[in-house]
């Protein structure tokens, strides 16, 4: 992994967050939401989707925006379901390995932590990957711990091509790797990177990521672009909700999508909510913790700032809290999900990273969906548009 | 462009040497299932149906959205949408056609996943290869009027020229450019994207489009069956007033009584 700035190309991201005084919380932050009043919340509820505007974010998310929640859920439902229809695309995430070098405060898997670690051999991987196909998923996310000994581009491209014929479409949240490793994998028909910053705050970040290769807060943050720049098609990105006021992270976040869909136009970038869940072994008392109703009118900002992008509502959140939200702007859910290596057929009793809320199976959740007028979406891609290594246009 | 005047009954549009009694196209993204899918389709009485490669497996019958449509009075038309260049395009389209058997290919290009606006250069470029290969090929394309002559020079069966941003439900934005291409083209021009309401529909067809495509009119609509309804007649409404020649408009009034009219040869 990248681990020197010398190293890096000039990041567009850092360079927002910076100029923007957005890559720690400004000082000011008792009084920033200050200036904004409801008659500026109520206009820019009015107003159609603009380009990007980090008034209008700030806007949306402020204090003053609180008593129009209802409106802006309304405004919300309409733009979604114009820019994308009466659909909901659902993947399921498959744990790879929990082995961790990171001693990240909030994680189960944290390296401190004294727990059997599990790397799934390929064919161990092809079971979990071959068991959630048998639910009809085609769209397959790789997860993993950080740890170069155990978890490489080359075994997750063997995996991934293994497991080709089951899945349109496999993206991996992982480490981050090195934008040849990432073309490595682009090439290997792995099409999608999440990765979340956790904190756009610097300081916060230190602290949180006290040790291991994760502690570098450039070298995470400039990794977006790096696989949108190895050709990944699709970015997710998200911060941890609960360690830092979701305001800031939500101002901070919201940058990071503009400045990514700016420059790097041809990747879709896709925003989660990681709300905090209990862990084994891990600290109880979050001192951010985010409540329904600000996580709501963070996804009602975010939609009513971008009317493109992807949001993404996994199973940490509960299936009451799901329901809810659906409408409002989500477009990619998970479903049956497990968070622990082996978890759904090979080793059911491995240790999770983290808790699930939404403990609805599958096929409960798609016909939650049809119930509620919402076309549950298992394939959105095709492998054919990846290069096999023949240039057709010459072949003609 | 000399304009054939014929009975709006027998006026059929004819594409690749098809004949389609219906001069409505529909796609088939962002339904709320397959089931009210079919349901608009079948109300719209629409017998070219586009679907995106990458939503369905071409090659399996049983699939959720194609077993819906009855291929016995539907042109079946994939569509590339997703791909970002003409490899990709061509590559897909080559799979699909090996896969179905169907020759017939809505080109998209769109580079941009946010505006998905087409690539003219890429679908230049892939319509070349296809028609070459024997495709037929309608391309989607932004209403530029030189690409639309480039792309009938390339033997593409069709143009199809952006109305307003797919999705977007704006109505014919691009209309002063539509005309030009409908003016000069050798081959029809179908109005695709951007067509939110019948009267758009209406619209382009009463300035002489051969055919639209509409489909997130009829997805988000609370009730995309009646809509489909709807469409339809104005989409008949248009043509027949296309071809009953509208009177000019025009930006002053014409009194009905000239105020020369007192003038006298003497």
């Amino acid at each position: 992994m990248i681990s020197t700035k010398s190293e890096i190309p000039q990041s567009h991201v850092l360079k927002a967050l910076e100029e923007n005084g957005l890559d720690r919380r400004p000082a000011n932050w008792d009084s920033y939401f200050d200036d904004v009043t409801e008659a500026n919340v109520r206009r820019q509820i009015a107003e159609p989707i603009a380009p990007f505007s980090l008034r209008r974010l700030k806007t949306l998310i402020s204090p003053a925006a609180l008593p129009y929640l209802e409106q802006m859920a309304q405004a919300a439902v309409r733009v979604t379901r114009q820019r994308f229809g009466n659909t909901i695309n659902l993947y399921a995430p498959v744990y790879v390995s929990n082995f961790c070098i990171n001693r990240c405060k909030y994680c189960g898997f944290n390296a401190t932590h004294d727990l059997p670690r599990k790397r799934l051999t390929v064919d161990e991987a092809v079971r979990e990957g071959e068991a959630v196909a048998r639910e009809g998923f085609r769209d397959l996310l790789l997860v993993a711990g950080e740890d170069p000994k155990y978890v490489t581009p080359e075994y997750l491209c063997e995996i991934a091509a293994r497991l080709r014929k089951h899945f349109s479409s496999i993206s991996i949240e992982i480490a981050p790797q090195s934008e040849e490793s990432y073309r490595i994998m682009e090439r290997g028909g792995i099409e999608g990177v999440t990765l979340y910053q956790e904190t756009y705050d610097r300081e916060l970040y230190r602290e949180y990521h006290p040790k291991g290769p994760k502690s570098d807060y450039v070298g995470r943050i400039v990794m977006q672009e790096a696989a949108a720049r190895a050709g990944m098609r699709r970015l997710g990105i998200g911060a941890l909700l609960g360690i830092n006021d979701w305001r800031y992270e939500t101002m901070a976040l919201g940058l990071h999508a503009h400045v990514l869909i700016k420059h790097y136009w041809q990747s879709k970038v896709s925003v989660s909510f990681p709300r905090i869940r209990p862990a084994p072994d891990v600290m109880d008392n979050f001192p951010y913790y985010v409540n329904d109703r600000s996580l709501v009118q963070m996804i009602l900002a975010l939609r009513l700032t971008f009317s493109d992008i992807g949001m993404s509502l996994s199973t940490r959140e509960s299936g009451e809290m799901r329901n809810h939200v659906l409408p409002m702007g989500i477009t990619h859910m998970s479903a049956g999900s497990k968070t622990n290596p082996g978890g759904y057929e090979v080793d059911v009793d491995a240790t999770e990273q983290f808790v699930i809320s939404d403990e609805r199976s599958v096929a409960e959740v798609s016909e939650y969906l049809r119930t509620r007028g919402f076309d549950p979406v298992w394939k959105d891609f095709d492998p054919a548009f990846l290069d096999s290594g023949e240039a057709v246009t010459q072949d003609s | 462009m000399i304009q054939t005047k014929t009975a709006a009954e027998t006026d059929a549009l004819v594409i690749a040497g098809k004949k389609f009694n219906s001069r409505m196209f529909v796609g088939t993204g962002k339904f709320s299932s397959a089931d009210v899918m079919r349901q608009a389709v079948d109300a719209c009485g629409t017998e070219m149906v586009t679907v995106a490669l990458r939503r369905v497996d071409i090659d399996n019958p049983d699939d959720d959205m194609l077993s819906k449509l009855d291929t016995s009075r539907i042109q079946l038309l994939p569509n590339t949408s997703g791909a970002r260049d003409a490899d990709e395009a061509v590559r897909v389209a080559r799979l699909a056609r090996a896969a179905s058997g169907v020759e017939w290919v809505k080109l998209e290009i769109t580079p941009d996943p946010y505006s998905l606006l087409p690539d003219p250069v890429e679908t230049l470029k892939a319509a070349e290869i296809l028609v070459k290969d024997g495709f037929i090929v309608l391309p989607y394309i932004n209403a530029d009027p030189i690409l639309a002559r480039r792309l009938q020079d390339a033997g593409t069966a069709t143009v199809m020229p952006l109305g307003s941003p797919i999705g977007t439900n704006q109505g014919i934005t691009t209309r002063k450019q539509i005309e030009i291409i409908i003016h000069q083209a050798t081959v029809p021009v179908v109005v695709d994207a951007g067509i939110g309401l019948p009267s758009h529909a209406a619209e382009a067809m009463e300035m002489g489009a051969s055919a639209v495509l509409i489909n997130t009119a009829l997805a988000v609509a609370a009730d995309s069956v009646a809509m489909a309804r709807a469409f339809k007649k104005a989409v008949e409404a248009g043509r027949e007033a296309y071809l009953a020649g509208p009177g000019q408009m025009r930006s002053v009034a014409e009194a009905s009584s000239p105020l020369t009219g007192f003038l006298r040869d003497e």
